[in-house]
């Protein structure tokens, strides 16, 4: 037996593997599975036809169509945002090159509510710029703009980090190739740098429309959860809860969770191209 | 077309690549940049390109100032030492991409482009291949890609980076009998780098030696062969004995050598080094002479002896195994050195400085 399993050394018990692999069974029941059942039972607690009743809510539908906005505003920024830092960085050699790679990481070591309350101290009423914002009567904070920025800080990092290592290790030999045939900068990009980078790409972009969508804790700070208006989808998963409608928040949260899912196999599917 | 290169310098930070070159070729010209990793080579080859810009000297192609002009618009064929083929096109579109990336005023139609993919797929004799992508492909074939999409847009001037470096010895040959056709097909100047001097040599018509950012030696294989310019080219072309001389009249004199079959040098009297190959060094036994065997080790056809001389001096020798003279040459016998061909040069400053302090130190303690 010992010789048909490679992988346990002669002598070795099998005990302990078996040990091993029911405990993280366990605890994938636990912390992942069980929730993700929980969440479709309490949202259809009530039956479908309360379930449907509750997502074609006018708040919950608004919620939905704010979360989607953002999305589609965040998430092409960002693959240009990404794009751009990763050519920059892995293709050119410039002063302040290491800061900049660090600075492309700091969202992600730094709590959104922080950076949240950052954008409050600096466009909402009391803040830096507020008085000229003011004055010319735009709305950053408690409304769309403020979040979409806190958003777009949140997931800067996601497309960059992807693509980045791919870039690095391609070199600029290609690159150069192509000048030497005759090719500008924007047909290099396009036909040689882009379609090498392409499945990296859009691996970042699911990510990050992965975290866009799900993003709580800097939006809490800048939104103002006015219902209808600046409520973002994972808001008013909170707000129908504060208000002890479960089997609404439930189903909310079935929305999101089926974005997560998808998301999930984007990726998986994804992730054998690359 | 012919290029004309002066007073070229290049710096990466603290490290001198090029200190100031000077190159003419001319046209239709197949010529060979042989040096050690290091020795600027490449930079050399990637400012002519247009993927580097020198920080002094001139470039001028045809009498135009080259330094001026982009990499887009020299229109050269520029062959990568990894190749640097497009992973995700085809060979056919590989092949295709310099014409299809002309401005649309000045690009050929569809069908004209596809022409001459074929006519190229063709030449290269790589028609089976076209829709192969090049992962599917073997080294030698990737080379001959990477060539076909060089010369689709017709360079005048054409660029190869250690063209066969990451090949086997059997395709190397194969190729380089292929290239030097190709070269003569297309009429175009022809620049390669390479660190292999048979290579430099059976494909060249002139070889340019370099080392450590500057110009060596420029010439033809016999010249090169048997009168390096510089220690450094006789190093590099395998002379790797050096012995002390000294000069007298013309004459090298050294300890237990025979150096007459060495021409008279116009040298002044004074120390110098000879360079020489193992196998130009012949032992002869002789009882009062100054070299002692110390080693001998045959691979078969070759005897390699390590030699001694009561200074200290080494020296290796190469000699074929089954000749008479070979039985007397075992470890412990005692020898002169017969030199059948070598470089002679005065002593280089370092060494001359060193020598003139030796000289001191030794007047300092017999006072």
């Amino acid at each position: 037996m010992t010789a048909a399993n490679p992988i346990l050394l002669p002598g070795q018990s099998r005990h302990g593997a078996r040990v091993l692999i029911g405990v993280a069974v366990v605890l994938s029941i636990l912390f992942i599975a069980a929730p993700l059942v929980f969440i479709f039972a309490r949202a259809f607690a009530q039956g479908w036809g309360v379930y449907v009743s509750n997502i074609l809510h006018p708040m919950t539908l608004h919620a939905i169509w704010l979360t989607t906005l953002v999305a589609i505003i965040v998430v092409p920024l960002n693959v240009a945002f990404g794009i751009a830092a990763a050519w920059a960085v892995a293709k050119h050699r410039f002063p302040g090159r290491g800061l900049l790679v660090t600075m492309i990481e700091i969202p992600f070591s730094i709590s959104p509510i922080i950076a949240g309350i950052c954008y409050l101290l600096l466009y909402g009423r009391q803040g830096l710029l507020g008085p000229w914002l003011q004055a010319n009567e735009v709305q950053v904070m408690f409304a769309l703009p403020g979040i979409v920025l806190v958003t777009m800080f949140v997931t800067a990092p996601f497309v960059a980090r992807e693509v980045l290592p791919l870039m690095q290790a391609q070199g600029t030999e290609q690159e150069q190739a192509a000048v030497t045939l005759g090719a500008n900068g924007w047909q290099i990009f396009r036909r040689v740098t882009l379609p090498n980078i392409r499945w990296a790409l859009l691996y970042g972009a699911v990510l990050c429309t992965a975290r866009a969508v799900g993003e709580f804790g800097g939006v809490s700070v800048v939104s103002g959860n006015i219902r209808g208006q600046t409520n973002t989808l994972p808001l008013h998963v909170e707000l129908l809860f504060n208000d002890l409608n479960a089997v609404g928040a439930f189903a909310a949260a079935s929305t999101l969770t089926l974005i997560a899912i998808l998301a999930l196999f984007v990726k998986a599917a994804l992730e054998g191209r690359r | 077309m012919a290029i004309s290169i002066s007073g070229l310098q290049k710096r990466f930070g603290q490290t001198d690549v090029l200190r100031g070159l000077e190159l003419e070729i001319s046209k239709g010209e197949l010529v060979a940049l042989l040096g050690p990793s290091g020795s600027g080579k490449t930079t050399l080859l990637k400012i002519i390109a247009g993927l580097e810009w020198p920080d002094a000297g001139r470039l001028d192609v045809d009498g135009a100032n080259w330094l001026q002009l982009a990499a887009q618009d020299r229109r050269i064929g520029f062959v990568f030492q990894n190749y640097a083929l497009f992973p995700h096109m085809r060979v056919r579109d590989n092949l295709a991409f310099g014409l299809t990336v002309r401005p649309r005023a000045e690009r050929p139609g569809k069908a004209v482009i596809a022409a001459k993919v074929d006519e190229l797929l063709h030449f290269l004799q790589i028609t089976h291949l076209a829709d192969r992508y090049p992962a599917q492909l073997s080294g030698g074939q990737r080379q001959r890609v990477a060539l076909g999409r060089a010369l689709a847009i017709e360079p005048k001037l054409l660029l190869l980076d250690e063209p066969f470096g990451a090949l086997d010895a059997a395709i190397r040959r194969d190729l380089r009998r292929w290239l030097r056709g190709v070269h003569e097909a297309t009429g175009s100047t022809t620049i390669f780098v390479t660190h292999d001097q048979e290579e430099a040599f059976e494909l060249a018509d002139r070889v340019v030696v370099m080392g450590e950012g500057r110009i060596e030696q420029i010439g033809h294989a016999d010249a090169i062969h048997d009168h390096p310019a510089s220690p450094f080219v006789a190093r590099f072309m395998g002379a790797t004995v050096e012995l002390p001389v000294t000069f007298v009249a013309g004459r090298a004199e050294g300890l237990g050598l025979d150096l007459v079959q060495l021409a008279r040098r116009a040298l002044p009297d004074g120390t110098g080094t000879l360079f020489a190959r193992p196998e130009d060094i012949r032992p002869v036994p002789d009882s009062a002479g100054p070299w002692r065997i110390e080693s001998r080790i045959s691979n078969g056809a070759h005897l390699r002896l390590v030699l001694r001389n009561t200074n200290g001096a080494e020296a290796e020798a190469d000699i074929p195994r089954r000749t008479p003279q070979a039985d007397a040459l075992v470890p412990g016998a005692v020898t002169r050195l017969r030199i059948d061909a070598g470089a002679l040069f005065p002593a280089e400053r370092r060494a001359a400085v060193a020598t003139s302090l030796q000289t001191s130190l030794k007047l300092e303690s017999s006072r």
